[in-house]
């Protein structure tokens, strides 16, 4: 059976990063930055991911401003012909290098913003001055002339606000914003005590990004991610597993999702020693989840199968120790009741680990622009 | 759904690319995040969406390739690019 071509692919070019968030989708062992793919082997994965039909590449980490090489990388994404996106904390970039950058063929910045409050957002970034810097970077990627997107991850004590996370993107001058609750993986599974917040508070920030969101068009498009351990299904955990998009780690193995490496026993292949073609067709952890045969009961028979593929794999990896168990966020897993513990549990509230940095201090440090 | 002025040029948003997909076949409206198909008439719209040509100029075209009734063109047309404009792709100057 042949994969149809995917869309897009998330090339984390780097782990290194300034801020420290506790929700961090990065795995909790990062990679090194000795281990990192040089400039020509991303330029030539690039070049590949065109020709099997990718269509959104985007440029990620860790920061990605923290690779030298980022305006050839993009110039390179750019020159294959796909829509290149850069997903950015905006500290690390100053004028010039973006400048450069967009000179470079950039389509679409992409900002993350940690709340609307500088002290609240500073703290969860583990970074003074973090949110300023991230305004005025907003107002350069305007003064380019970049599209700008601003992103923002819902926990529990930002929750309140998500209504507000709207309004400062509109003030950012954002022509889209994702408002997007915790997932739970990687850094984020380790601080879930901390960072889940209370169902009423969760669906309120629902109710009232839906609400902006009608108020608001013509002026900003958003997207909303749900909380999956609220909902009566699980999430569609990236449209389907190696069915619209890959990952690739910054020392070049390939993922259908940036959890993946969670599940024990999948072989993944790097793009060291295998084509895109080859590995997006041929892997074995690609072929691991496609399709619906893998599937056990309640999903096998589930009219559902097709619409959700089952959730989650990483989270029913993380939840039920089973990689092929319906993903335990769905009403109809067996074991949903451990999710009912999990959102009914006590709270830590200042208990989190900030995001591992080790490899900043172990490497050379990220120049961050005076402001 | 009020109709626009005549005179008003569409174009793209900066960061909105229509493009012909080599690999899939056919056309595709690019946005961040978004990839769009828009269907065969959609696309000869798109096309002369060029930031010159005004919404006046872009029917009395496709009228005049296509032998369709004006005000019909020009109703579709418009409701292109409102939706477009509401997706915050197309800009109408």
């Amino acid at each position: 059976m042949t994969a149809p071509p995917p869309l897009a692919m998330l090339a984390e070019l780097t782990h290194r990063c300034p801020l420290s968030c506790p929700y961090c989708s990065n795995p909790l062992e990062l990679d090194k930055r000795s281990d990192e793919l040089d400039t020509g082997t991303w330029v030539r994965v690039f070049e590949e991911a065109a020709a099997i039909g990718v269509i959104h590449l985007h440029l990620s980490g860790g920061e990605p401003g923290a690779r030298r090489d980022l305006a050839d990388l993009v110039r390179g994404a750019a020159g294959a012909g796909l829509y290149t996106n850069l997903i950015t904390s905006g500290i690390g970039l100053d004028r010039p290098r973006l400048e450069a950058i967009a000179e470079a063929g950039l389509d679409h910045v992409q900002l993350s913003i940690q709340d609307v409050d500088e002290a609240a957002a500073d703290r969860v970034a583990g970074l003074a001055g973090s949110h300023r810097r991230k305004r005025d970077f907003a107002r350069m990627v305007g003064e380019i002339g970049l599209p700008l997107t601003i992103n923002c991850v819902i926990h529990r004590e930002n929750v309140a606000r998500a209504g507000d996370m709207v309004h400062e993107a509109v003030s950012m001058g954002a022509r889209r914003v994702e408002v997007a609750h915790a997932q739970y993986y990687g850094w984020g599974l380790q601080n879930r005590a901390a960072l889940m917040p209370d169902r009423e508070d969760a669906l309120a920030a629902g109710e009232t990004v839906e609400r902006l969101r009608a108020e608001l068009v013509g002026t900003i498009v958003i997207d909303y991610v749900p909380p999956d351990h609220f909902a009566r299904f699980p999430k569609p955990c990236v449209n389907g597993w190696g069915r619209q998009s890959l990952n690739i780690t910054p020392r070049g193995r390939v993922l259908p999702c940036h959890a993946a490496e969670s599940i024990p026993g999948l072989e993944f292949w790097n793009v060291a020693e295998h084509s895109l073609a080859d590995v997006w067709q041929n892997s074995p952890a690609f072929n691991a989840f496609r399709g619906t045969d893998w599937m056990q009961e309640p999903c096998r028979s589930c009219a559902r199968k097709e619409v959700d593929f089952g959730g989650c794999r990483c989270q029913a990896m993380a939840l039920a120790g089973d990689p092929r168990a319906t993903d335990p966020v769905c009403s109809y897993s067996p074991l949903h009741h451990l999710v009912r513990e999990i959102t009914g549990g006590t709270h830590e509230g200042e208990g989190w680990t900030p995001r591992g940095r080790e490899q900043r201090a172990k490497d050379e440090p990220i120049p961050l622009p005076v402001s | 759904m009020t109709a626009l002025a005549e005179d008003i040029i569409p174009r793209f948003a900066r960061g909105v690319r229509l493009r012909e997909d080599p690999v899939r076949g056919g056309w595709s409206l690019l946005a961040p995040e978004r990839v769009l198909t828009p269907n065969p008439v959609a696309v000869e719209v798109l096309k002369l969406c060029d930031g010159n040509r005004s919404l006046s100029e872009i029917v009395d075209e496709l009228a005049a390739r296509f032998s369709v009734d004006r005000a019909r063109i020009e109703a579709d047309v418009e409701a292109l690019l409102a939706d477009l404009r509401a997706k915050r792709m197309v800009e109408l100057l």
